[in-house]
């Protein structure tokens, strides 16, 4: 068993200057064969390995990742979380996670950060209000919380966003989630690391998968860059790379993979203790902990897995920022990345059997699949567990794409992040 | 951001240019023949190549000309274009896990 981290194990580990620190888990050699062999490392694939092990008695399980932990869209997104999501499906599945989000720090026994500082979403014409209108409705309806903001409010919440007459981008509105937030992007990933490390799930990093064994349209194996590994079931939950990897099993998904880009400032003093997104302008705010702001950008059009966008979306995104926020105006960006995100054409993710039997997927969260982390580790391990979907994901199958029900989110508004 | 030679034009920002996704998708000749999963592959089932990926630009704010290209989606070289309509250049294939 783990020592937990506590008061107490920080005071003893400064009185020997933090270099006594045990490994936070396991890096084992693979093993030969594993119950479930869960392909990536990041946010979904831990959570998934965690609550198999924890809700299901599922132990013998591997996590194989191809480079290090988190490091892909987990360690480079914007850390936004929310649930107000317009349709049934999303907003029972989005505030499953939530609920588990406002757990979790205690759960896992590590600080995922988690602040529920109020995410506000901007209204800048007519056409916003209405929507931002419905999806309130809708929200409050499934028992999210969402409240309507006036401009004047608005302002309260946030008081150094511009509201003079004649802005750009006049305010109308705002939906407000109190509820909503930020975390920790790496603690997501190590925390539910640790936790699953301590069941008993080994951690494999460096360990690209580079093709399945299939016999008689059953998954039996994955190769992987440290050999063959048998496999009961197999678990995709690599974002970007689900395309890939689909084709390498011999079924396509309907996912197409963009840049996504994100930037920070220099650190500064607390000057903005909310998330204020607005979708219209591409343009999402908050500021860390450690005094930077965060920003997250639009999409480059095009296909790309180059995890790198261009200059001229960026640009787009600080000059709505500037336009909102004026006294940003002379900041300095420190960093800006990008990372490859996985959309589907109803902006809705797909958690679900594949064709191959034994083998899921978890994947096409897109630009929005942070939030959800721990309910989609939740509802996925169900679904491997039982060979069967939980009603929370039954909707987000892969056939949705055949039967027509899609779960539209794309013009849901608050979409994006 | 991506230097896009147009075939038409030359060499131009990609600020210029309007993308168009995968190229050389073919319309069902038979629409009402269609069944769902057909239909599925046609409208959703898209590419989305790691690797060299053909795909379809339009100079919008230059000659306004459509055509086609192929790029390296992971280091984002452009490695021919095309007319449309025209056969994609053999180019030896390259493909990432
Ligand atoms: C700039 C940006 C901003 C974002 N902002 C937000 C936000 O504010 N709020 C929000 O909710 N979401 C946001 N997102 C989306 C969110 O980051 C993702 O949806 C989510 O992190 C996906 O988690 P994941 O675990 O599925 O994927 P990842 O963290 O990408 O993990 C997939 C892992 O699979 C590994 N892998 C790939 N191929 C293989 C292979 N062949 N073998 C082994 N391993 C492999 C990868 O290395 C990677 O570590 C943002 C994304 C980006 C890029
Ligand atoms: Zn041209």
């Amino acid at each position: 068993m783990k020592s937990r981290y506590s008061i107490f194990s920080l005071l003893r580990n400064a009185l020997s200057y933090h270099e006594g620190w045990p490994e936070a888990w396991r890096s084992p050699e693979p093993k030969p064969s594993y119950d479930v062999v869960i392909v990536g490392g990041g946010g979904h694939g831990l959570a998934t390995a965690y609550y198999l092990a924890k809700e299901h008695g599922i132990t013998n399980v591997a996590v194989i990742e191809r480079g290090w932990l988190g490091g892909g869209n987990t360690g480079r997104n914007t850390t936004i979380v929310r649930s107000n999501y317009l349709w049934d499906e999303s907003a029972h599945l989005y505030e499953h996670s939530l609920k588990l989000w406002e757990g979790l720090t205690r759960e896992l026994n590590y600080n995922v950060m988690f602040s529920q500082r109020g995410v506000m979403n901007l209204a800048h014409s007519q056409h916003d209000l209405r929507e931002l209108g419905r999806r309130i409705a809708a929200n409050r309806l499934n028992g999210v919380d969402s409240e309507f903001l006036t401009p004047r409010q608005v302002k309260q919440f946030c008081p150094i966003i511009d509201l003079r007459e004649g802005g750009r981008y006049p305010v109308l509105g705002a939906s407000l989630q109190r509820r909503g937030g930020t975390a920790r992007h790496d603690a997501i990933a190590w925390g539910y690391a640790r936790a699953a490390d301590a069941l008993g799930v080994d951690i494999i990093q460096e360990c690209p998968v580079e093709g399945f064994r299939i016999e008689k349209g059953r998954v039996r194996a994955v190769e992987t860059a440290k050999g063959t590994i048998e496999a009961g079931k197999v678990a995709l939950a690599v974002a970007g790379h689900s395309s890939v990897l689909a084709e390498l099993a011999g079924f396509r998904l309907p996912i197409v993979c963009h840049p996504l880009q994100a930037l920070v400032s220099e650190p500064v003093k607390p000057v903005i203790d909310c998330v204020v997104m607005s979708n219209a302008v591409h343009a999402y705010i908050s500021q860390s902990d450690k005094g930077d702001l965060v920003i997250g950008a639009g999409v480059d059009r095009y296909i790309g897995y180059s995890q790198r966008g261009g200059l001229p979306v960026t640009e787009e995104t600080l000059a709505a920022i500037c336009e909102l926020f004026p006294l940003f105006r002379r900041m300095r960006m420190m960093r800006c990345w990008g990372g490859t995100v996985d959309t589907c054409p109803d902006a809705s993710p797909i958690v679900s059997k594949t064709p191959v039997e034994g083998m899921y997927i978890n994947g096409g969260w897109g630009t929005g699949g942070f939030k959800s982390t721990p309910g989609s580790g939740w509802v996925y391990a169900h679904t491997i567990a039982h060979d069967e979907p939980h009603p929370l994901n039954a909707a987000f199958k892969l056939d949705r794409f055949t039967t027509g029900y899609l779960i539209d989110e794309h013009g849901a508004a608050a979409v994006a992040h | 951001m991506l230097l896009i030679p147009c075939p038409y034009c030359g060499p131009r920002e990609e600020t210029e240019f309007s993308y168009g996704g995968e190229a050389h998708i073919e319309r069902p000749k038979q629409p009402e023949a269609l069944g769902d999963e057909a239909w599925a592959d046609y409208l959703f089932m898209t590419g989305n190549t790691k690797g060299v990926f053909l795909e379809r630009w339009v100079h919008s704010h230059g000659c306004r000309r459509w055509f086609n290209a192929a790029r390296d989606t992971l280091t984002n070289e452009v490695l021919a274009v095309y007319e449309m309509g025209g056969k994609p250049p053999k180019l030896e294939k390259r493909s990432y896990v």
